[in-house]
């Protein structure tokens, strides 16, 4: 009788010290750049689990049981926002029974907001294909506007943590000084880039252009979300010979079908980007993520 | 030159802002168009699972043309605290339904969720969602006899999801009854109730699932179901469980190209009580019936899917007081196998085609349905 007791008591007491344990906040990040940024920002006082990965397209995920009862016990859902995960998180934030996270309260962080958004469409209409009436959601690839996020994202950290909000402060900073550096770093080896015509398999690196002053000379996707068609592919190929670009560029999840029959008609390389960290084997972390991207581009150009 | 071109950008995000906080009070608005063709060797009218008594509109729909499932969602967060949503669809038969008007909780915390009003219920898999997010044109045989294709009714929901890594959330629900297997709004209009349990998780990347059990108690006063000798009447009890189990796979979990989607359910209701067979007596009845179907839908290329089903039907018979009323079995054990083809342009629209070789009744039928589906405005989350 009392050996049961005491198997109960401990059995009781490996239920309960999860919950024991749960000082650090918990975050759920809908993609892995934002995974990666709440780590630097937070560190050990952070418990992040990411929703999706690098090989996944972040406009169509399934509202998976597992999601549900991760973001059931999130302090913290740092997600893109701006319409990325429409498809998906509103179905999650419903199940999941958890009001810290629902919309407007500061346990939803969308980094798409924080920023200026570019091709914010005048008129919505879905004959346009996919588009976002916020503006482009794919803000991670411009690493400035990553930056301003940062910035937003420590201030939403020290909020509702304020127990450790001087070291998200002090993490904040160290992460600045080492992200300007890296920036003026890029920005001094994307020189060539400048100016250049570069193919985008998605409307998913407008950021990346708008940083590196890339000009986009056509998208693989006749509209964003729809497949390319191969009338579309042949208009662009022709469009091409008139006006050629330097490169083609994909995220690591999408298919590389018309890519590679793009650059085989016309010559130029087709080249697979990491889109966010996870990507590549190089883009271990935000740093990485630019190392690569900008490395890939440059290798494309030679 | 850098800081004019920041100025500038400002200037041109200032109106879209005020744009996105306009849009933020209106309640987002989905429209689902839907229409079928159905082409079918046996009058549809006649429709009859021997065995069975069947709820209304559960028949295989309408032949030829109709706008069967259409419908309009109007949705919304009412205040911090809750979220409200009304979905009026237009059934099977062309007749216009209120599906869902309910409102739910969004700040109680520690994973619970309070819903009330006119909702679907969330036993099984199937049953919670929306026609326009089945696989196939019509619900499985075991949905169709057993649970008159869906449980909805009025009442009251309270869902718990625990504080796990494994997602396991238990429910329960207070219903009016009076939708089928309950009828007649019995015990002063709160006569069903149910309960339920959903566990899932991931086994890597790639694979998903969620499996889930669940228990409906319904009691009927006099509840109506119509058969070709007329009217048929039962009294009594009603106990209903279901276990379900859905595998979804994607290579990567990466759904856009291919992926693979295995569901099956296992219903099993006892009925006690009363049965009144058209122009008869009223006779004690004690049987227990059971359904299964099995389905695998794949998608082999983007927006290209084809799905395989087999349905299967079983009751008890009930003696030979009952012999040539609705619940004479006629010794058939009914039966359908199905083969859907459905095409998706963009995920907003949907074509399908589905044969179905039917054999509810000893006369197997052949169906054939074309369809299209249309999600017009809000953009819809799904559930798994």
């Amino acid at each position: 009788m009392k050996r049961t007791l005491q198997v109960v008591m401990l059995l009781l007491q490996a239920l309960l010290l999860p919950l024991a344990s749960a000082a650090e906040l918990k975050v759920f990040a809908c993609e892995p750049e934002w995974a990666a940024l709440t780590q630097e920002l937070a560190g050990e006082h952070a418990d992040i689990s990411v929703a999706t990965t690098a090989r996944q397209d972040p406009h169509h995920i399934q509202a998976r049981p597992s999601l549900i009862a991760r973001l059931r016990n999130a302090d913290l859902a740092v997600c893109t926002g701006a319409g990325l995960e429409s498809g998906w998180l509103p179905m999650l934030q419903r199940q999941s029974g958890n009001p810290r996270v629902q919309n407007g309260r500061p346990g939803l962080f969308e980094a798409a907001m924080q920023v200026e958004r570019l091709e914010v469409p005048q008129t919505v209409d879905r004959a346009m294909g996919d588009v976002h009436p916020e503006g482009n959601p794919h803000v991670q690839t411009d690493p400035r506007r990553i930056a301003r996020i940062a910035e937003a994202l420590s201030a939403r950290l020290q909020q509702i943590d304020p127990s450790h909000a001087a070291d998200y402060a002090a993490r904040l900073a160290d992460f600045s000084e080492r992200w300007q550096a890296a920036l003026a770093r890029w920005d001094k080896r994307a020189q060539p880039l400048r100016g250049q015509r570069v193919v985008a398999h998605h409307k998913g690196w407008v950021y990346l252009f708008d940083w590196l002053g890339i000009v986009e000379a056509g998208e693989l996707e006749s509209k964003p979300g729809l497949p390319p068609s191969a009338g579309h592919l042949a208009e662009l190929k022709a469009e091409l010979a008139t006006n050629p670009a330097a490169m083609v560029v994909r995220a690591a999840y999408q298919d590389d079908r018309a890519d590679r029959w793009l650059a085989r008609e016309t010559g130029i390389p087709a080249v697979e980007l990491p889109f966010t960290v996870g990507g590549t084997p190089e883009a271990k972390d935000l740093f990485g993520l630019f190392d690569d991207t900008l490395e890939r581009l440059l290798q494309a150009l030679k | 030159m850098n800081s004019r071109r920041l100025l500038l950008a400002a200037a041109c995000a200032a109106p879209s802002l005020a744009v996105a906080a306009g849009a933020n009070f209106n309640p987002d608005i989905a429209l689902i168009l839907s229409g079928t063709y159905g082409d079918f060797k046996q009058d549809p009218e006649t429709y009859a699972i021997p065995g069975f008594p069947l709820a209304e509109e559960t028949g295989p729909g309408e032949e030829g043309f109709s706008l069967g499932e259409s419908e309009l969602s109007v949705s919304a967060n009412i205040d911090p605290d809750w979220y409200g949503q009304l979905t009026v669809a237009l059934t099977g038969e062309g007749e216009v339904e209120v599906e869902n008007a309910f409102v739910q909780s969004s700040a109680l915390g520690n994973g619970l969720t309070l819903r009330a009003g006119r909702f679907f219920s969330a036993i099984g898999y199937l049953n919670e969602q929306h026609a326009h997010s089945w696989d196939f044109v019509d619900a499985p045989l075991a949905y169709r006899a057993l649970l008159g294709n869906q449980l909805g009714d009025d009442g009251v929901q309270i869902r718990w999801v625990a504080p796990m890594d494994l997602y396991t959330e238990l429910g329960a629900e207070w219903l009016r009854g009076e939708a089928f297997p309950a009828g007649g709004g019995a015990n002063e209009g709160r006569g069903a109730w149910s309960a339920f349990v959903h566990v899932g998780g991931d086994l890597n990347a790639s694979h998903s699932w969620r499996a889930g059990l669940s228990y409906v108690s319904a009691e009927s006063d006099e509840r109506l179901t119509e058969s070709e000798a007329g009217e048929d009447l039962f009294t009594g009890d009603s106990d209903l469980i279901i276990a379900d189990l859905v595998w979804k796979w994607a290579p990567e979990g990466n759904s856009y190209e291919r992926n693979l989607k295995l569901q099956a359910e296992y219903l099993r209701r006892r009925d006690e009580g009363e049965f009144t067979p058209a122009g008869g007596a009223a006779l004690p009845l004690d049987v227990v019936a059971n359904g299964w179907y099995a389905q695998a839908v794949y998608q082999f290329v983007h927006g290209w899917r084809v799905g395989l089903r087999h349905d299967h039907l079983k009751t008890d018979d009930p003696g030979n007081v009952f012999s040539g009323t609705v619940l004479d079995t006629q010794g058939h054990t009914p039966a359908r196998n199905s083969l859907m083809l459905d095409y998706a342009h963009s995920e907003f629209s949907r074509l399908r085609l589905q044969y179905n070789r039917d054999e509810s009744t000893a006369e197997a039928d052949n169906q054939w349905f074309l369809q299209y589906q249309m999600s017009l405005g809000a953009h819809g989350a799904h559930q798994f």
